[in-house]
């Protein structure tokens, strides 16, 4: 270990996001990188812990104490070397992880944690730059062939590493890039798209075959591939967005909050809109409902765009600001987020239900909702209640829903292949990552729910670890 | 005799006992025998009884006996046909009890006395009154008779001698093969015609009533040498009683599995110049299944009756130490150098007495760990014991005090009629051959060979990759171990405990070392500090073929030496290459081809054996078994197995000393590799794959600023420490008696591999095979041919990975248990323990082999009180210094709210916390510990607690001390441990009053003493063997035993020994459980276990494998907040719980309730298991192994064990106590302070203080003089004590040991006379003076007058010594000032304050690890900076004035009290002494006495600038 020391005499310092002013105009990067040396002294906070819980809260079982100690030492090489060994796509994880390790951090027992994700994304890019990220082709073929399908962060990370283990791999992607998620649900202020770009033409590079814009389950029988492929996985995420069926939901301008990001995304990269369908917040009353990262997402998009207001509703109560008892370290607690988005203009409310869309002429003008209040009840099950007397109405020109996703969605593919479900409506697999249909796998938010991309990309390596096996012993 | 033990039976294996005693010899030096000799041996027995031991039935003695001359006039009244003395042999012979057995042994002798053309002059029944005798004696006393033998024209003795020999060893051969039922009974303690030996399973004063013959005035002889045995061992015998035929052994040979082996290995090259063809029947040489000193005996004996003399034979098994700091001649340093090329030490602390008849003496190793002292009086007897005062003399008639020295010897020629000093006596045979020209002409020093080209230690990267795979390098390996190893050229240091699984549970495929844990010793024997006492120890050893050891040519020594037996590839290129046809060598491959897998590797092996045999007919000198040939087609066997497996096999061929064997193995890398490839024979490894790894770290700069040949250099180093670190743990000096001494226990091997390759060694639930050993060679020539990864695992042993190792404390136990002892839920507790329980059962520690055998439950609240089960719960010794002030009274308060212990740890404790607080809670630690350091360890300390607890080994480093960086020792520490801030504290591995079993006993006497209210304990590590120290600790009167398993924690140790020394609790706690029981002692003591104990499922295991109490040490400190950093050495703690940085404590967020939850939780679940087990008390619980049954298992490697022998129930559990159910007797009731408190009352009254006077006399037998009259003072005065002088006592004669120990404040004990060891021992404050009685006409100041280690740990007061101090005077003195007039070897040793005054010559290693305090020496010759170990401490003139009054000042003192001619001459003429004293000064405690200077200065400073300030003005 570096500097035994360094977690005592070192403060937490984040890069921190360029100024509001500045960046609320442009859709690049918000947050910023430090300069090298700043860089290792945060890394030299890390205490190599004995028990190193970052490492056992990590997803993907990053090994934070032996790479952070490379960072401080400067032996970039050697920290990207371990780093790459668990994580495919640490430049992506570094750019949009909640870290789970920071919320584990020993350091966090008494002082702010160690700036784990940062440093993650430092020894990553200062990879890229040092040229260390290079395609290496798999020396041999195994001659096996495998289709994923789904380019998100599960379905890269897959095919990345059955890639590398020899297979034959090709990835299918509805869009016309892969990405998922990341690609067009995440905004570019906080992950540029040239990000995926650059790791995905080393992909491409390494022989993994992508197949964009084709829709599996309509372009291509599901059975079509099964038939050419050996084994295949289905990593098409969960995109049944929730939605809020009260009156006035027909109105116009009431939105699936990924329609609107997508929609942004495209506009980004260059993409022209017919003009009917753009979604703009322009001049407008905005409301995002759900307070989630997607809502927060759509906050900061909304800026860009030049609301007039934004106001984002959620019905849970307002987390606290720290950790409390119930949540006790390490565990991952629930407490107030406040992103760089939310510092850019918003107003938050919380325990606020949502009862009526009021429009003029179809289009919504206004939102009627109400406050709540959450006791627990029977069985320890939170309870919720209005409070009688505080309905109250907002403006509203554009509403941008962002309640979350309910399960992949059960048409084409996965209705052709008949896969059992799991309770959630989730596909069902078993503990080696195969659904009910021999050979076809599933890996990421298709069979475990919305969830991180920290998580795609584990359940990603998990299944291709499945598929490996699977495939070695047929 | 071996037979009358009991078999081995559970996990007790009587090849575990241990001896040591009290022993001595009386002679007249002109050799005019007497019965009065007779006499006062037997006398110096019975005065020694407190060394022996007795058994459950108090009546039994472990052996006592004397060897005397043969009485002529005696025997000649009886047998009228004798011829005359000296023409005929005789002894006692121990028959079977069984007539007709006995007449067989009877009919056999005679055949052989008939067959070697002797005769039986007669037979002689042996008078013995067996009425004396304890129940357990008699049941095992055999039938005796006494022969007499002589033969025809035999007038030469020697031939006659040595007739007698042959008959002897015939004879027992004959009985040994016999089918007798009573073989066992059979036994000739002696058959000589100058000697015979009275012994027997007696205590000393049963010696004379036994045998009759003793009580008869007509038994005379000039001699008589006695022996007292103190034997940890259960089951003594009278076989093992000593005198042997020769000598009496006071001592253990720690070597002597190895010695044994070495032994019969060299059989084969036997050639006799006296016996010839004869030497058949002298074979073999050593008895089986005797003990380690008879096995000594045995070869003594065949050493002599070859012609060499009895001390040149005992220079050559026990030499002194001869390296470069020793002073002795030359010669005798070539002398010494010849022998160790064809025999290796029988390495142990020993002090022997020998007799041959003609010659009596005595001698000590060469660490002179027992005592010896002597007297010789003005009508020429001699008189030698391990005590003085064992016979008393007039003063006047005394002419000579001296001692025994480390590797001196002493030698009585009756014939001659005079002593023969040490020098002239070696002299003699030294210069009997020109050994120095033998060895300069033959021995070879490997660095003058000539080396033929080199081999590159360099590998290309893939090369080396995959050679790290083959042979499983993690990243781990290289990154903390060989990087630090290779940079700093140390062992890397860790913290806490290890807690992965055992090998044989892993999931991973293991290197077979791990499956070894090291031995070591304690309590029969001392570790030896291996970096303060480096004197003594040596890795210089030679390879070569060994010639016949019973010839001596110059040819013998034809070797190549090597200082280092860590080879470079440059050195075994050297011993390839080599053109000498003396020393030829080849390379064997250890692999074996992976395609004809399974049994492939045995099969190798197997043809391996052979084809070593063949090139050793063939004539090769050198075996190079070399891994270097794996590939993709052959995986390497295991190097240990290769390594073991052909030393055995070459051992049963005796083919093994005709060859060196080297490894060259890219497999070994850390200390725990190399310690076991020599611990089973190897003579020099290669680690060409570390060699390869350094290289490579250097090339990338990850070890920085060090070129390749400086960082294998320090890797050797580092190797090399560690290895010596490995040897002193076991109390072994050599490498030469190291080697193949097999020091370790194996944990999950089965009988296959034991029985052929491992031979000898312990293990004891079974295990693997061949077949699992070669699935894990070939598990890693999969990953490094087939699967390859581009990065080395990191497998997380030492530090916890997702994918790694498992580890006991993890993430998840860890955050559950903190959770759950916060939130002070009972159902979050239940998480945790059952996540444990199913750890366990993986199976990870050994009680996860356990289920509970389903019973007929009762209900809850039958079940014995939450209360009453938490009271035998206890904490961990954590010293404040190791933790926090915050945590260790945290720990304290808790542990005294539910009744339960909490332990103060090695360190003290600030008396503030001696009382009470208002509230009512109080952290004042209940159990005081007293470790090896004796930091802070007072009168008072003692006084204020409820168990007094002796730690003799650590769970995570048994058989090392400890130190703690001058760093970490601030203010309120160094007070705690009353030493200097900023000084560096050094724990010595043995406690220097703890050399032997009877020590131990002595120190439980003086802590009784010390405070007879509290329990006393002693703190032992599992071990093989660790029931049958029990034993004798429980024998020693300790109240309680605790057996700790290696898992325990720690705040500093090298990483090798966390891992690596010691072994589970499980089997240790169930050893010595079965072993307690068997003797009948298990009633008198309470057990104590600890090591990873975190739920109440598990203290029923414990509990019903027979302990009643329970300790928990890191469970403790993670409820406390501790998160398993593992930085405790680096004071680093980021939780404040193992920290002394101020700001770090702050983030200390432990509070006492934590732990009471804890605690009542565990008890919770232990009374809802005992509901279950239909068990209502706990004392019911102790001991029911019935109450479990073994699972099956179907891990791959783990089913392979039986840990049934755990679960052995012995016959005796029956009939005997199965847990405690008395206490001790301590026989504390009639000691001398009893009188003394008496008579001193009117000072003790409360307000009284009044002065009292008293007057005594004394003898050896009155033993810690002054230690509860100390209690009754610091008890009513505490730290404070009486004003001076105000209890004064004098006394006359031989004080025993320990005389003022922990002597309080206030009290001035003065002693006419002369003391024993362990002199003012933790002097708190009191005076001690010691002069030679008045009408002494010896010269004082060359006299000794008292003992070994005087003002060990003392912390105040002042001794005045009129006369000369025997070894490691003021050892770890930290506070007293003390005149002495002379003293043995390592003064001032580890001495930490006060200061003492030397008025003459002083022993080697003088000031070793000293790091505080001040010596003065008087070094009249000059010669003292040669005696002096410089490694801390510079030497100086005393030139400051206040030196010079400080000595001028104490020599008046000393002049005053003991009225000193040589401190007067000294005072008179100061000036022209001045210049010789030399200030003795530690650099450490220099810096630190002038950074407190220069911080009074600034004090002032400020003072006066701020009085400026405030415009005062005077």
């Amino acid at each position: 270990m570096g500097d035994p020391k360094g977690f005592i005499n070192i403060k937490r310092q984040e890069a921190g996001y360029r100024p509001v002013e500045e960046r609320v105009n442009d859709y690049s990067e918000v947050e910023k990188h430090m300069p090298d040396d700043a860089r290792r002294l945060q890394a030299s906070r890390c205490m190599d812990c004995g028990v190193p819980f970052c490492h056992w809260a990590c997803p993907v079982s990053n090994i934070m104490p032996e790479w952070q100690d490379r960072v401080y030492r400067g032996d970039w090489k050697g920290a990207y070397d371990i780093l790459q060994e668990t994580n495919n796509f640490p430049e992506f994880t570094g750019r949009v992880c909640p870290a789970p390790c920071e919320a584990s951090c020993v350091v966090a027992i008494g002082d702010e944690a160690v700036t784990i994700r940062q440093n993650e994304l430092a020894v990553i890019e200062k990879a890229y730059a040092l040229g260390l990220v290079k395609a290496s082709p798999p020396r041999h073929r195994t001659g096996k062939k495998v289709a994923v399908i789904g380019g998100g962060p599960a379905g890269l990370a897959c095919g990345d590493l059955l890639n590398k283990s020899g297979h034959s791999v090709t990835l299918f992607e509805s869009a016309d890039g892969v990405g998922g998620y990341l690609r067009y649900g995440i905004p570019d202020f906080k992950l540029n798209k040239y990000i995926i770009d650059r790791r995905v033409n080393l992909m491409v590079e390494e022989g993994l075959i992508i197949k964009t814009g084709i829709t599996i389950g309509k372009d291509i029988s599901a059975s079509a591939i099964r038939k050419e492929f050996d084994a295949v996985c289905i990593s098409i995420g969960a995109r049944e967005a929730r939605d809020l069926p009260i009156p006035g939901r027909e109105l116009k301008g009431i939105h699936q909050s990924l329609d609107y990001l997508v929609q942004q995304n495209h506009v980004v990269k260059g993409d022209t809109i017919p003009e009917d369908d753009i979604i703009r917040a322009y001049d407008k009353n905005v409301v995002v409902i759900g307070g989630g990262d997607t809502g927060s997402d759509c906050v900061g998009t909304s800026n860009r765009q030049g609301a007039r207001s934004i106001t984002q509703l959620e019905l849970l109560p307002k987390p606290a600001e720290h950790r409390t008892e119930k949540e006790p370290w390490p565990l991952w607690p629930k407490v107030l987020k406040t992103s760089s988005s939310h510092e850019e203009g918003c107003e938050r409310m919380w325990n606020v239900s949502t009862k009526k869309f009021i429009g003029e002429q179809g289009r919504i003008k206004q939102i009627s909702a109400v406050n709540v209040e959450w006791s627990t009840g029977p069985g320890g099950n939170p309870v919720m209640n209005e409070v009688p007397g505080s309905e109250f109405t907002l403006d509203a020109d554009l509403v941008l829903l962002a309640m979350g996703f309910i399960h992949p969605v059960h048409t084409g593919l996965m209705k052709e292949l008949g896969l059992e479900l799991d309770g959630r409506g989730n596909i069902r697999i078993d503990e080696n990552c195969m659904t009910s249909a021999d050979g076809v796998f599933s890996a990421g938010d298709s069979s475990r729910g919305a969830s991180l991309v920290v998580h795609a990309i584990q359940d990603g390596r998990m299944a291709a670890a499945a598929i490996d096996r699977y495939l070695s012993q047929s | 005799m071996s037979n009358w033990l009991p078999k081995q039976q559970g996990l007790y294996d009587s090849s575990h006992e241990h001896d040591s005693c009290g022993i001595g010899f009386v002679a007249h030096i002109k050799g005019k025998p007497s019965h009065e000799i007779i006499e006062r041996g037997i006398e110096v027995l019975e005065r020694m009884e407190h060394r022996g031991a007795e058994s459950a039935d108090n009546k039994t003695g472990d052996g006592a006996g004397l060897l005397i001359q043969i009485p002529h006039d005696l025997y000649k009244e009886d047998i009228p046909s004798l011829p005359g003395n000296g023409l005929y042999g005789t002894g006692i012979i121990f028959l079977p009890r069984d007539s007709g057995e006995a007449e067989h042994c009877i009919a056999e002798l005679d055949r052989i006395i008939s067959e070697e053309g002797m005769k039986t002059i007669g037979w002689r029944e042996v008078t013995v009154d067996n009425s004396v005798l304890g129940k357990i004696s008699r049941a095992s006393e055999p039938a005796m008779k006494q022969i007499f033998i002589t033969g025809e024209s035999l007038n030469d003795r020697t031939l006659l001698e040595r007739k007698l020999y042959i008959i002897r060893k015939s004879i027992e051969d004959a009985i040994r093969n016999s089918s007798l039922k009573e073989k066992h009974l059979f036994y000739i303690p002696s058959l000589s015609s100058r000697t015979i030996v009275y012994k027997g399973m007696l205590m000393p004063t049963q010696v004379r009533h036994y045998y009759r013959d003793l009580q008869d005035p007509h038994m005379t002889s000039a001699v008589a040498l006695v022996h007292s045995r103190f034997s940890t061992n259960t089951f003594p015998s009278w076989d093992l009683a000593q005198p042997f035929r020769m000598l009496a052994h006071n001592g253990e040979i720690n070597t002597v599995k190895g010695n044994r082996f070495w032994m019969s290995a060299r059989e084969s090259t036997f050639d006799s110049p006296v016996f010839g063809e004869e030497l058949k029947k002298l074979l073999p040489v050593i008895e089986p299944g005797k003990s380690d000193s008879a096995s000594f005996d045995n070869a003594l004996e065949m050493l002599y009756f070859n012609g060499r003399s009895i001390p040149h034979a005992l220079m050559m098994l026990i030499p002194e130490s001869w390296n470069e700091k020793n002073p002795i001649p030359e010669e005798l340093k070539y002398f010494y150098e010849y022998h160790s090329t064809f025999m290796e030490p029988w390495d142990g602390p020993a002090s022997m007495v020998f007799c041959d008849g003609r010659f009596v003496g005595g001698t000590l190793d060469r660490n002179g760990l027992r005592p010896s002292r002597y007297v010789i009086t003005r009508d020429d007897l001699i008189v030698m014991g391990s005590e003085v005062g064992v016979q008393t003399f007039p003063p006047e008639a005394i002419v000579y005090k001296g001692r025994l020295m480390p590797g001196k010897l002493l030698l009585v020629d009756m014939e001659q009629g005079r002593i023969i000093p040490d020098e002239e006596i070696k002299r003699t045979i030294y210069t009997r051959k020109p050994y120095q020209l033998w060895v300069q002409l033959n021995r070879v020093n490997l660095e003058d060979l000539d080396v033929k080209g080199d081999v590159p230690v360099a590998m290309e990267n893939e090369a080396l990759h995959e050679m790290h795979l083959l042979y499983g390098y993690t990243r781990e390996d290289i990154e903390d171990i060989i990087t630090t190893m290779a940079e700093t050229a140390q062992e890397p240091t860790g913290s806490m405990g290890t807690d992965t699984p055992l090998a044989v549970f892993s999931d991973k495929p293991q290197r077979l070392f791990n499956y070894f844990k090291q031995c070591f010793a304690q309590v029969t024997n001392p570790p030896i500090d291996p970096i303060r006492e480096e004197l003594v120890m040596t890795l210089t050893s030679y390879i070569g073929t060994q010639k016949n050891l019973l010839d001596e040519t110059p040819e013998h020594c034809r070797m190549i030496k090597f200082k280092s037996p860590i080879f470079t590839n440059r050195n075994i290129e050297t011993i390839r290459t080599n053109d000498n046809p003396e020393f030829r060598s080849i390379t064997l491959p250890m692999t074996f081809p992976v395609k004809t897998a399974p049994g492939s590797m045995k099969r190798a092996l197997d043809n391996l054996c052979i084809s070593v045999e063949e090139k050793i007919d063939q004539g090769y000198t050198y075996i190079i078994l070399s891994d270097r040939s794996a590939d993709r087609d052959n995986a390497p066997i295991p190097s240990l197995l290769a390594c073991a497996g052909i030393h055995h096999y070459l051992i049963r061929t005796k083919k093994r000393t005709r060859i060196g064997l080297i490894i060259e193995t890219a497999e070994a890398r850390e200390v725990m590799h190399f310690a076991l490839l020599f611990g089973y024979g190897a003579s020099a490894v290669n680690p060409y794959g570390a060699f390869a790894t350094i290289n490579d770290l250097v090339k990338k700069e990850e070890i920085k600023n060090v070129r390749h040949i400086k960082a294998e250099d320090n890797y050797i180093k580092s190797v090399n420490k560690g290895l010596l670190k490995v040897l002193s743990k076991m109390g072994t000096s050599t490498l030469r008696s190291y080697r193949g001494s097999q020091i370790f226990e194996a944990v999950g091997f089965g009988s296959e591999l034991i029985e052929t390759y491992f031979t000898g060694t312990e293990s004891r639930i079974g295990g693997i095979g061949t077949v699992e050993v070669e699935r894990e060679a070939l598990m890693q020539h999969e990953t490094a041919y087939f699967k390859s990864p581009s990065l080395l695992e990191s497998q997380g042993v030492y530090q916890y990975r997702k994918d790694g190792e498992r580890h006991a404390w993890n993430p998840e136990t860890i955050h559950l248990l903190q959770w759950a002892t916060r939130s002070g839920e009972y159902t979050m507790y239940k998480k945790f323990s059952d996540l444990v329980n199913s750890l366990n059962r993986k199976p990870h520690f050994i009680r996860g082999l356990f289920d509970f055998k389903p019973q007929a439950r009762v209900p809850l609240d039958e079940v014995e009180s939450e209360k009453n089960i938490l009271k035998r719960l206890t904490t961990g010794a954590m010293s404040f210094g190791s933790i926090s002030k915050e945590t260790h009274e945290t720990i304290a308060a808790a542990m005294n709210a539910i009744k339960g212990r909490s332990n103060s740890g090695e360190g003290g404790e600030d008396p503030e916390r001696f009382m009470p607080h208002p509230d009512g809670t109080s952290t004042r630690s209940a159990i005081k510990q007293i470790a090896s350091g004796r930091f802070g360890v007072t009168s008072n300390y003692l006084a204020n607690a409820d168990e007094l607890q002796i730690k003799i080994a650590q769970g995570a480093k048994p058989g090392e001390g400890g130190q703690l960086p001058g760093f970490k020792v601030d203010k309120i520490i160094a007070r705690t441990r009353h030493s200097t801030p900023g000084v560096t504290l050094i724990s010595p591995p043995p406690h220097h009053d703890i050399y032997s079993i009877e020590d131990l006993a002595q120190l439980i006497f003086d802590l009784k003493n010390a405070n007879p209210k509290a329990r006393v304990s002693v703190k032992l590590v599992s071990e093989s063997g660790v029931g049958t120290v029990a034993a004798g600790v429980a024998k020693a009167h300790a109240d309680n035993i605790l057996i700790s398993g290696f898992e325990g924690g720690t705040g500093a140790s090298p990483l090798s020994s966390i891992k690596h020394a010691g072994l589970p609790w499980e089997l240790g706690l169930a050893e010595t459980h079965q072993t307690l029981v068997m003797n009948d002692l298990r009633g008198r003591v309470r057990l104590q276990t600890d090591g990873q104990i975190k739920t109440g499922r598990e203290i029923v295991i414990a509990a019903l494998l027979g302990a009643e109490e329970f300790g928990f040490g890191t469970a403790t400190l993670i409820v406390l907040g501790c998160v398993m950093m593992r930085k405790c050495h680096q004071n680093t703690c980021p939780v404040g719980v193992a920290t002394q940085d101020p700001e770090l404590r702050k983030k200390f967020t432990g509070r006492p309730e934590h732990l009471i939850n804890y605690f009542s939780f565990m008890v919770r679940e232990v009374r809802e298991i005992m509901a279950e087990l239909g068990i209502r008390k706990f004392d019911d619980l102790v001991g029911r192994r019935d109450l479990l049954s073994v699972r099956t298992i179907d891990h791959w490697k783990a089913k392979t064990i039986d840990p049934s022998p755990l679960l052995y129930v012995p016959r005796e559990a029956a009939e005997f106590a199965t847990y405690c159910v008395q206490d001790q007797i301590h026989k504390i009731h009639d000691v001398l302070d009893h009188t003394l408190i008496e008579q001193s009352s009117p000072a003790l009254e409360r307000y009284g203080r009044m002065p009292v006077q008293i007057s005594l006399p004394i003898n050896n037998t009155n033993r810690a003089t002054g230690t509860m009259l100390s209690y009754e003072v610091s008890k009513r005065f505490g730290e404070e004590g009486l004003p001076d002088d105000t209890i004064s006592c004098m006394f006359r004669g031989n004080a025993g040991q320990s005389f003022g120990a922990f002597l309080a404040k206030g009290i001035t004990f003065r002693l006419e006379g002369d003391a024993n060891d362990y002199l003012g021992k933790g002097l708190s404050g009191g005076r001690i003076i010691v002069v030679p009685p008045a009408g002494s006409t010896f010269a004082p100041e060359e006299s000794i007058i008292i003992g070994n280690t005087v003002l060990y740990g003392a912390t105040a007061g002042e001794a005045f010594i009129r006369g000369i101090a025997g070894e490691r005077f003021a050892v770890r003195n930290s506070g007293a000032d003390a005149v002495v007039e002379g003293t043995g070897d390592h003064c001032a040793e580890y001495m930490t304050g006060g200061r003492i005054i030397v008025l003459g010559n002083v022993g080697r290693n003088f000031a070793a690890g000293m790091s505080g305090g001040i010596a003065y020496v008087l070094d009249r010759d000059g010669v003292f900076e040669y005696f002096c170990n410089k490694g801390m401490v510079s030497l100086s003139a005393v030139r400051e004035y206040e030196d010079q009054e400080f000595i001028i000042g104490c020599l008046e003192k000393h002049v005053k009290h003991t009225g000193s001619t040589v401190a007067r001459d000294i005072l008179h003429s100061w000036y022209q002494h001045l210049p010789k004293f030399i200030k003795v000064l530690p650099l450490e405690y220099k810096r630190a006495m002038d950074e407190m200077k220069l911080s009074m200065i600034d004090e002032k400073l400020a003072r006066i600038r701020e009085e400026e300030q405030l415009g005062v003005t005077y």
